[in-house]
């Protein structure tokens, strides 16, 4: 039994390919530095939220090697990319777009900050120029709370 | 009998949470003081009966009772004992009984500590804490109960996932939650605040230790999950912005906005709607993580099982709480008119501008986090939005807080000047500068990221050193005064310092971090940074429930050995899975992190080196940041108004 389960196990071990492997490494150092680029922004798709670069996953070993293969037949990165969109759809990307709605993602952070910073500032300002005499005075209901405290 | 006595101790306790969300709430409303004193012996109650539930469960996984399905699906005799006790929260319904557990912990803490509460308000928050008691425990109850039995027990069990067989991340789950559910605390004084119609400096002061020590639970939880994450899954990655890391980061951002908003609440009677609006939200962002994690809506690496009828569950108690709170808040937030004036340049002014690139940086990641439901459901388009996104448009927010932060720390109340607070500040700017020009030279040709990253985080820390030291006043004994200090401040300074530290760590790691993936063969050496890396031997190792492909690694440096690294590959035949473990040498300036791959058809083993500069930074910043909202939490004030109340009790006249 426990032979049976080693040899399962050594047999699975052997299947599995953690992230970028020795043979895939490309011989010129600049071509390999710019294919781990691109592989650091291409999604692994049969992954959860994994890059290429990353995974463990036969379809991430393959990815790797065809970023590597068009890198090496010449393609600059963009064309690279395009070329991987083109097969697997905007899901293969994870910067996405900024085409199309996605304009509200990108915008997302700079217009709350707009925003946030307005409010901010408009209350700031408010509370600055605010008369003094007016907020320092008790509300009624206060002045009740300190009068009904005062006969306790 | 047991888990029967544990399932039925549940249910009890679902009865109890409904007479305390109640009674007392009616109490409070009428001024009847027997019915708010429900309150307190119904907190207790509930949480010794749900801690009973616990212990019952944790006996069965103690002695692995796999006649309860929950115990077969994730344990098996082998297993050691630290992680059959783990593996109690290491599943969804086990997790659920655990933040049910905290839940009921925090409603007990406050009858325990919150003798200076005023009684109508005390009801109120436990009432509204157990009404959260009585949504989890009716969640539990209906759609996971933990005490399932099988009909026909199985001999063994089928393991816990052998990723979560690690101290690391046995720990991660109890401290998360112990954030998570503390936020429900500040949630629960904000709502009791808003029936109550009164905010007030008091309330901030109550309301402030309860959301620190959330927000310190919640920085250790991360902290604990990053590192994990780091030595586990194999190439030293620390953040992956995966959806289920973002539900905990973004109750942490706000976590960390409301104790910041909560000082002017608390000082100078201010921004009281925002604070009690980010009470209510940060909350909000908790039962979102709660949501995200387990409806399996949003698919990532470490999601719990999923089920679409938990999730309509969760959707629902986020509807009804979120729904309702907001109402509330609209309806009273007239109530809450702020009174501090203040200028322009002031505390009060910093404060606002840290809750507003804090906030928005929240937002910025559940857009991100969200886009790709939201781009699904409404535009047809399925995408994905990644760690590129993140790093590019959450940044920027934590680079401006960075940079404006030791200023606003600096800041007198009311009225400043920022020409003084700038002119104390040089010592602080040409050391972040120093550090920014010498980065720069000793770097070739790379990102500016480095070195940049390195001045902010120097910044940060000079700034923090700067304000402690312009306190300590003018001649004299500046050190004796500085001892003396509140503790407050100091945990103001050390928590400050400790994001510096961090953002030193991140980017030094980022920006310099080198790596080698090469056939090995045994005998040979790898040559990283200035370090020998040798592969000596590889030996096959059998652990208690898995088997290790070990290998023997040497690390020396000109000659000298530093140290012998053991990376290891497991397989766990039950669960059927691999896992790597990494070796690391652990030093203050660097990692070498060697993980061990696959033998090579020509002979040797794959073997990936890295060096990773100041990586233990980046967790020492997070305990840092701990140790800061520890220091804070254990102030004069907070301990002192916690017992002065009994005195007036006792009758004791006041001095």
């Amino acid at each position: 039994m426990r032979a049976l389960v080693l040899a399962a196990a050594l047999a699975l071990v052997a299947t599995l390919a953690p992230a970028v492997q020795p043979d895939e490494v490309l011989a010129d150092p600049a071509l390999e530095s710019r294919a781990r680029e691109i592989s650091q922004g291409l999604r692994c798709l049969v992954c959860r939220n994994e890059n290429i670069d990353d995974s463990n996953a036969e379809l991430a070993r393959d990815l790797r090697l065809l970023v590597r293969e068009r890198l090496t037949a010449g393609d600059s990165d963009t064309e690279v990319v395009d070329f991987i969109t083109d097969r697997y759809g905007e899901y293969v990307l994870l910067k996405p777009t900024t085409g199309g709605a996605n304009w509200l993602l990108w915008g997302a952070g700079p217009l709350m900050l707009v925003l946030g910073l307005g409010i901010g500032a408009l209350f700031v300002r408010r509370r600055s120029q605010g008369a003094a005499s007016r907020e320092d005075a008790l509300s009624p209901e206060e002045e009740q709370r300190l009068q009904a405290l005062l006969k306790e | 009998m047991l888990a029967e006595l544990g399932h039925f101790t549940l249910i009890l306790a679902f009865a109890v949470s409904l007479v305390q969300a109640t009674v007392p709430l009616i109490g409070a409303h009428r001024r009847a003081p027997g019915w708010m004193a429900v309150a307190e012996p119904a907190a207790n109650a509930q949480f010794l009966l749900v801690a009973f539930s616990f212990g019952a469960l944790t006996y069965a996984f103690v002695t692995s009772d796999f006649s309860l399905s929950l115990v077969t699906a994730n344990s098996h005799s082998l297993k050691p004992m630290l992680y059959k006790v783990t593996g109690v929260w290491g599943n969804h319904e086990g997790s659920m009984l655990l933040w049910v557990l905290i839940v009921t912990l925090f409603g007990a803490a406050v009858s325990w500590f919150g003798g200076n509460l005023p009684a109508t308000l005390k009801a109120r928050v436990l009432a509204v804490q157990s009404m959260i008691g009585a949504a989890f425990l009716a969640f539990l109850l209906f759609t996971s109960n933990p005490f399932l039995r099988l009909a026909v027990p199985p001999m063994d069990g089928q393991d816990l996932n052998p990723l979560l067989q690690d101290p690391g991340l046995a720990f991660h789950p109890p401290f998360l939650y112990l954030g998570y559910v503390g936020l429900s605390m500040s949630f629960s004084f904000a709502v009791a605040a808003l029936i109550e119609g009164r905010v007030d400096a008091a309330w901030g002061r109550w309301v402030r230790p309860w959301t620190l020590a959330a927000w310190i639970f919640l920085t250790i939880g991360i902290a604990l999950g990053s590192w994990w994450a780091y030595y586990e899954l194999g190439w030293g990655g620390f953040w992956f912005w995966d959806p289920v890391e973002n539900a905990s980061f973004m109750p942490w951002l706000v976590a960390a906005a409301l104790l910041h908003s909560a000082i002017v609440v608390e000082k100078r009677e201010s921004l009281k709607a925002w604070t009690v609006l980010l009470a209510i939200v940060a909350f909000g962002f908790s039962l979102i993580g709660a949501f995200i994690t387990r409806s399996g809506i949003i698919t990532s690496v470490h999601a719990f099982a999923n089920d679409p009828e938990r999730g309509v569950f969760l959707l629902l108690i986020l509807a009804v709480f979120m729904g309702g709170a907001l109402i509330l808040f609209a309806v009273r937030a007239e109530a809450m008119s702020s009174r501090g004036v203040f200028s322009m340049v002031s505390r009060e002014s910093g404060l606002v501008l840290n809750n507003v690139l804090l906030c928005v940086a929240a937002f910025v990641v559940f857009v991100g986090t969200i886009w790709p439901l939201v781009a699904e459901l409404a535009f047809d388009r399925k995408l994905s939005v990644g760690a590129p996104f993140f790093n590019l448009a959450f940044t920027p927010f934590m680079v401006a807080l960075g940079l404006v932060l030791p200023f606003g720390a600096m800041l007198p109340w009311k009225r400043a000047r920022l020409g003084r607070v700038s002119r104390t500040l040089v010592p602080g700017a040409v050391l972040a500068l120093a550090v920014l020009a010498l980065a720069w030279a000793i770097q070739s040709g790379r990102t500016v990221l480095g070195p940049f990253g390195m001045a902010l985080g120097a910044w940060l820390v000079a700034g923090a050193a700067v304000d402690l030291w312009s306190r300590s006043g003018r001649g004299g004994d500046r050190f004796g005064r500085l001892r003396r200090l509140p503790r407050a401040d100091w945990g103001k300074a050390v928590a400050h310092a400790g994001l510096g530290v961090a953002m030193i760590g991140i980017s030094a790691m980022l920006a310099w971090q080198q790596e080698d993936i090469r056939v090995v063969q045994i005998g040979d050496s790898v040559e990283l940074a200035g370090y020998t890396i040798t592969l000596d031997a590889v030996n096959r190792v059998e652990g208690p429930n898995y088997i290790s492909t070990t290998g023997a690694v040497t690390l020396s440096r000109n000659g000298h050995e530093i140290g012998q690294l053991r990376p290891e590959k497991r397989f766990y035949p039950v669960a059927r899975m691999p896992t790597t473990e990494a070796a690391i040498d652990n030093g203050f300036l660097r990692d070498i992190y060697v993980v061990i791959g696959d033998p090579q058809d020509g002979g040797g083993w794959a073997m990936r080196s890295y060096y990773k500069p100041l990586a233990n930074w980046i967790w020492g910043g997070t305990i840092l940041m701990a140790l800061g909202g520890a220091l804070s939490l254990s102030d004069r004030r907070f301990r002192v108004a916690a017992g002065s109340r009994k005195t007036v009790a006792e009758g004791v006249p006041a001095e």
